[in-house]
């Protein structure tokens, strides 16, 4: 159900640190930084880090690298490509879930804020437990289902054009940032799978070598699992890949429609 | 995100609060020209001097306009989704295009009417 306020513990207490640029920087952005100890049953806290663009990538990552390495060795995130193709690094920054290694300084206006995905139980810091996402992207089955023997010799053979059906779709890098946005998945995630798995599972429904699309279907047709989806499009203002989780949902509500006809 | 938050909110509004004029409206026209008049009365026009029967008329006159502009809202946003469920218009600038347009059309049609029943009618 929905909450409109936090829950008392996780509740932002002031009194966070302020890590001070070195005396003589001049261009100085200063980063406001969600932390969370589960270790010391505290409240979070933002912590203020002050940064010297002249001396510093021009990412959020870059920055958040930079504060770990030269300010405050405890801040914990995930990243691993630093080329926003891992999924590792999303977050959210000044409200708007991105990844951290695509999102320029540049654009982020004022005091750059930064939290964990919004709506995700926190582990520590920027690191949100995905454990429940997984479960749910494991839950469609993402792999090819076939019945027929695979032909021997050679590959399943796909048209150019049954291929290209699959475009816009196996860009996904499952960072998440498209289901935390949505507020029916805030709400319902539960029982909703949200738009990136349901994108994964419309990924498998489009291919032309899946031979279990009537299976698929079945277990999608449920006022939880695939119709908690109101195209609110959010999902689709925020992914980094500039993918379409809005649009293979409706396309999923299509074929569950045009195969009772 | 908006106009999926003012769909919710018109329709709520609709529900409850059309609702629930839509029914004094008719039980007041069932119960008979005498109940109907003190309907009117309120709804409508009090009699001159009477500050509050006046208060009241305002407040009837801004709920109506309200409802009207709720009614309007919830339909063309619910026609959007009618589009929207064919699978188009998921393109981001013709999404938010479309977006805009069901408030700036809702806000328009509502102060025609409005302007019609205040100015036009006489």
């Amino acid at each position: 159900m929905a909450e409109f306020s936090l829950p008392k513990n996780s509740k932002i207490r002031s009194g966070g640190k302020v890590h001070k640029a070195p005396s003589d920087a001049t261009n100085v952005k200063t980063f406001k930084v969600y932390r969370y100890d589960p270790d010391s049953g505290e409240n979070p806290r933002y912590d203020k880090f002050e940064i010297d663009l002249d001396n510093c990538g021009p990412m959020v990552l870059d920055a958040l690298i930079k504060m770990k390495n030269e300010q405050d060795a405890s801040l914990t995130f995930r990243r691993s490509c630093r080329e926003g193709i891992c999924g590792s690094c999303s977050m959210n920054m000044n409200g708007k879930n991105g990844l951290a290694c695509t999102t320029a300084i540049e654009d982020c206006k004022g005091e750059v804020r930064i939290t964990p995905l919004p709506h995700m139980d926190v582990i520590k810091d920027l690191v949100p437990d995905f454990t429940h996402f997984y479960a749910q992207y494991a839950s469609i089955q993402p792999w090819l289902k076939t019945v027929t023997p695979a032909p021997s010799g050679k590959e399943r053979l796909q048209s150019p054009e049954d291929r290209a059906k699959l475009d816009g779709l196996y860009e996904c890098i499952l960072c998440a940032c498209c289901s935390t946005s949505c507020p029916s998945y805030w709400w319902n995630s539960d029982k909703f799978l949200g738009p990136a798995i349901l994108l994964q599972a419309y990924r498998w429904l489009a291919d032309s070598r899946d031979e279990f699309t009537g299976e698929r279907l079945d277990e999608l047709e449920d006022p939880f699992r695939l119709y908690r989806c109101h195209t609110i499009m959010n999902c689709s203002n925020v992914c980094p890949k500039g993918l379409s989780p809005a649009r293979a949902i409706a396309e999923i509500k299509k074929m569950e429609v045009e195969r009772q006809i | 995100m908006l106009v999926s938050i003012l769909h919710r909110a018109t329709g709520t509004a609709l529900a409850i609060g059309g609702g629930v004029l839509f029914t004094w409206w008719l039980a007041a026209a069932a119960s008979g020209p005498d109940y109907y008049e003190s309907f009117r009365y309120y709804a409508v026009e009090a009699a001159e001097g009477d500050t509050l029967g006046f208060a009241v008329n305002v407040l009837a006159k801004i709920v109506a306009i309200g409802l009207t502009w709720s009614f309007f809202q919830h339909l063309f946003s619910g026609l959007r989704h009618f589009v929207l469920d064919t699978g188009a218009g998921y393109e981001l600038k013709s999404n938010r295009i479309g977006a805009i347009l069901t408030i700036v059309g809702s806000v328009a049609v509502t102060a025609l009417i409005w302007a019609y029943i205040c100015f036009a009618r006489g």
